[in-house]
This record gives structure tokens, C-alpha cells and sequence, in this order.
């Protein structure tokens, strides 16, 4: 993995519209560095971020996830960041089953006025992220190069096997 | 001359257990107004007929292809290429062709882990040489070859063009009639529509719901589950709450939870991420550390509960591979 020098990671980041959305957008008037390598995302409410969402994202060459709502207890709509949570848990559980290694998928807590802390997290998440390498989920699906020629042998056995009928 | 007006029938079995061909014969007398309907063509597990016969015809003479199981190796690509080819219509029948199945498992390991299995690891195997199948080998005569196995099982629909679907491992008798008759009549819904029903599981099934609240899911053998309340209330992990209806709701009425065989409702891109997030709706805890218990001891393998039929159609597809069995990256 010789690129890994340069590798930057592609982090898509689920972020709730009334507090880890607002830590965004709290860090960026703020002016705080943090790495650029998570694209954001803003949903309603975390308890809307979808396990299909999660595994598009992977699956459509994401190196990491990363889903951040309000602390527990603080939910706009009253507790749907605990179901956030219970799904990040079961998404996890099965991550783990296809290999995909834990450091790929997090979940943040972060209020409307913790921009420090958001850019933080992010900044350690890409860190972390990067010392894994790239997933490059497409490359785990390619066929071998060596499926053509079997076809093709096919039909031509198939020809040879003709010629010897009556 | 009555003989050659009738419509043409082929049926094609790839990666699949069989279980699809004794569904079409559950139809029972039935099958006798399928043959009078249809001129069947090409059956390998039932008539005799070489794949040659197939090449030779015309291409889109076939006017119906009932095509079951996935695509596992070279073979049976070309098997489904060739179908395709020679079929006006290709339903992709029963649950391997449409999602993978339980072949599609396949999909969390690897050409040579599974080959490491079959051939030299499993208790019942005795191959003190070694033996392996080879893609080709040197004859006297000429080169010979083995169809190639890929490391990751396809369904139909990732291979060649599908006109319909079928749903179900296997498809209920009902449901065939349905679809054959549908197809005689030319009352043929959308190309591309899963025949079946859009409603789930629960839909058909007459057990008592109320408000779920689960702190610890079972395994069926753990509890003897009461016959009147819904069987997930009972902390049994049943699938019916994603999964297509249609059956009936054949094992929930016997007390067992619903496996999801019959594949995703309308609409879903992905089965388990429906279980996942049902099941994470209804888990009664607040505590990450008490939420992150409940799912390992009671979900100990989530691919194979969440993805027992769909793997190899779902967003991931399969297990990672080890990073030296990997094609380069591009």
C-alpha cells in the first residue's frame, strides 16, 4: 500500500440538524482547523440515519462513517438519538461480520455549542482512519480477470464437442 | 399444428438446492394444464435436452425462461447469458436467482477458504494427495477445463437483464400459478416487478401485537413460546416485519419465527437493514453498554440472521477478503 502517504480519507459524516450540525457550522465560524475529510450530511435527527444509508456509504467507496446527534437525554425529538444508538450498536455487531474494522464507524455525541469538541473527534477519527488504509469496497467485489477466458473457453468446448457428434 | 402454436417454456436451474423444481411440481394436477399451455422446451432436471438444442434455436424463441439459483461459476454465467439470449421473457424464479439464497452465504468466505473446507478440512473428506479441481488440465487429447468458481456468488439480476421476479425459497404453488397464468394471458405487470404481494409477513400472520419492548432476544429453543402473542413480543427474532408476505404465514402459525426466505417488500434496497433497524426500534434499553449486551449475546451471527437470504443482493454483497487475496485496487 505504497499510497498510503497520500491517502485521504473519505469520511461521510451523518450530522443532526439542531446539534452536531450546528457544532459544524460552530466550528467553521469559529474558525477551528480540523482535517476536511469528512463530507457532511445533515439529517433531521440522527434516529433518522438509516442502516442503508450506512452501507451505501461503504459501499459506494467510503473509507469510514461517522453518525453524530445529540447527547443522550438531549434529543429534539425527545429520544430518537437513543434509537441512533441501538442502531449504530447493531450496525457495528454486523460491520464487524463482514470485516470491516471497528475504527471505520463511529458515533459522536456532540451539542450546538461543543464545536471544539466536534472538530476534535473529527480530527481523531481521520487520524485513526487513515492508519487503516483505504476500504475500497468496489475492489473487494471486482472480478477476476480470469472470468472472460473461462466464459470463452466455454463456447469453445462447447464448438469441440460438436465437431465429435454424429 | 396446434402443437407448434403453443408458447415456449424453459426452465434452468444454476446455484440452487432443487427445491425450486419440486415447488413447480407442487402445483400439482395443475402441472398437466402447464404442459397442455406450454411446450416445454428445455428442463434439465425433468426432460431430457442438451445444451446444444439450446444454442441452436433462434435467438428470443424461448417465450418464457423460469431460471432458479445463483451464479456461482463460469457455467452457469453462460448458462444465464445463453437464457437470456434465447428467452423473450426471463423470470429470475425463487429466492437464489432473485437475492442469492442460502448459497449466497458463500459470500463470507472466500474461493479458497471454501476449498480449504470441501477438500482438505472437513472430517468427512479423505484427499491425502491434496487434490484440488483444476480450471484446466493437459490431456493427451488437448486441453481440458472446469468451469471457473468465483469468489463472490451473483444473483440473476447482477448478471444478465431480468424481466421478472419470483420470490420465496421456495416460490408457493400459488404464486407460480399466478405467475404462469399471468404470463399466458399477457397480463404482464412491469418489467422488472417482484410478482407477489406488498405487504409483509405480519400482514398475514393472526398472532395478538401490542407494544414491543424487548430486553434480551431468544433462541426458539430457550422458551416455548405461548400460540397467541406475537412471537418477537416473546423476544424471538422473526423476520416478518421486513419480509414479503405471501406465504401465508406459514411459521408463525407454528410457532417459528419467520427466516425472511420470502426476501424484501417492495422498495427495500437492503433486508437487513430493515431488520436492523425494526429490531433497534423495539429494544428496551437507554444504556449503550446494556444495548451493545442484548445484540451480541442474543444476534451472535447478525450476516447470517439479517442476510440469511439476501447477501449477496445486499449493499455489502459479501465479506471483506483477506488483503493478499484481494485484486490490485484501482
Amino acid at each position: 500500500m505504497a499510497e498510503t502517504a497520500t491517502f485521504e480519507p473519505k469520511i461521510v459524516g451523518f450530522m443532526c440538524n439542531w446539534c452536531s450540525y450546528r457544532a459544524a457550522d460552530l466550528a467553521g465560524s469559529a474558525r477551528i482547523k480540523h482535517a476536511p475529510n469528512v463530507r457532511i450530511i445533515r439529517v433531521m435527527c440522527s434516529g433518522r440515519v438509516d442502516p442503508t444509508f450506512v452501507f451505501k456509504a461503504f459501499s459506494l467507496g467510503a473509507d469510514a462513517v461517522m453518525m453524530a446527534g445529540c447527547h443522550p437525554g438531549e434529543c429534539h425529538y425527545i429520544e430518537q438519538n437513543y434509537k441512533a444508538m441501538r442502531r449504530y450498536s447493531m450496525i457495528e455487531h454486523s460491520l464487524k461480520q463482514l470485516g470491516v474494522e471497528p475504527d471505520r464507524f463511529r458515533l459522536v455525541w456532540a451539542s450546538a455549542a461543543e464545536g471544539q469538541q466536534l472538530a476534535e473527534a473529527v480530527d481523531k477519527f481521520v487520524e485513526d482512519v487513515r492508519k487503516l488504509g483505504p476500504l475500497n469496497w468496489h475492489a473487494n467485489l471486482a472480478e477476476s480477470d480470469e472470468r472472460l477466458e473461462a466464459l470463452a473457453n466455454i463456447v469453445k468446448e462447447h464448438e469441440e464437442a460438436l465437431e465429435v457428434l454424429p | 399444428m396446434s402443437q407448434a402454436a403453443k408458447p415456449k417454456l424453459a426452465i434452468y436451474w444454476a446455484a440452487s438446492c432443487g427445491g425450486c423444481e419440486i415447488s413447480i411440481l407442487a402445483i400439482n394436477e395443475k402441472i398437466l394444464d402447464v404442459a397442455a399451455a406450454f411446450d416445454i422446451v428445455f428442463w434439465p432436471c425433468a426432460a431430457d435436452g442438451k445444451v446444444h438444442d439450446v444454442e441452436k434455436m433462434a435467438d428470443g424463441s424461448i417465450d418464457v425462461c423460469l431460471f432458479n439459483g445463483g451464479i456461482r461459476t463460469s457455467e452457469q454465467e453462460y448458462m444465464a447469458q445463453l437464457m437470456r439470449r434465447k428467452s423473450k421473457v426471463l423470470v429470475a424464479f425463487g429466492s437464489c436467482a432473485s437475492e442469492g439464497c442460502i448459497p449466497g452465504l458463500g459470500n463470507m468466505n472466500t474461493r479458497e477458504e471454501i476449498f480449504d473446507e470441501v477438500y482438505t478440512k472437513s472430517p468427512a473428506t479423505e484427499n491425502p494427495q491434496g487434490i484440488r479441481p483444476q480450471q484446466e488440465t493437459n490431456m493427451p487429447e488437448g486441453k481440458l477445463h472446469l468451469p471457473m468458481f468465483y469468489d463472490t456468488l451473483k444473483t440473476l439480476g447482477q448478471t444478465v437483464d431480468v424481466d421478472y421476479y419470483l420470490p420465496g425459497c421456495p416460490p408457493e404453488a400459488d404464486n407460480i400459478w399466478k405467475a404462469v397464468t399471468a404470463i399466458v394471458s399477457g397480463q404482464l405487470p412491469p418489467k422488472g416487478a417482484t410478482i407477489g404481494v406488498n405487504t409483509t409477513v405480519c400482514d398475514e400472520c393472526s398472532r395478538k401485537r401490542t407494544e414491543k419492548k424487548i430486553k434480551a432476544f431468544k433462541r426458539t429453543w430457550e422458551i416455548l413460546p405461548d400460540a397467541e402473542t406475537c412471537l418477537l413480543e416473546q423476544g424471538l427474532l422473526c423476520c416478518g416485519i421486513a419480509t414479503r408476505a405471501g406465504c401465508g404465514a406459514l411459521c408463525p402459525q407454528v410457532n417459528s419465527p419467520c427466516i425472511g426466505c420470502h426476501g424484501a417488500n417492495e422498495g427495500v434496497e437492503d433486508f437487513g437493514s430493515r431488520m436492523m433497524t425494526g429490531l433497534a426500534s423495539v429494544i428496551d434499553s437507554q444504556d449503550h453498554e446494556e444495548i451493545d449486551r442484548i445484540i451480541a449475546q442474543g444476534i451472535p451471527d447478525p450476516i447470517g440472521t439479517f442476510y440469511r437470504f439476501s447477501l449477496a443482493s445486499s449493499l455489502m454483497r459479501r465479506k471483506k477478503k483477506p488483503a493478499d487475496s484481494a485484486p490490485a485496487s484501482h
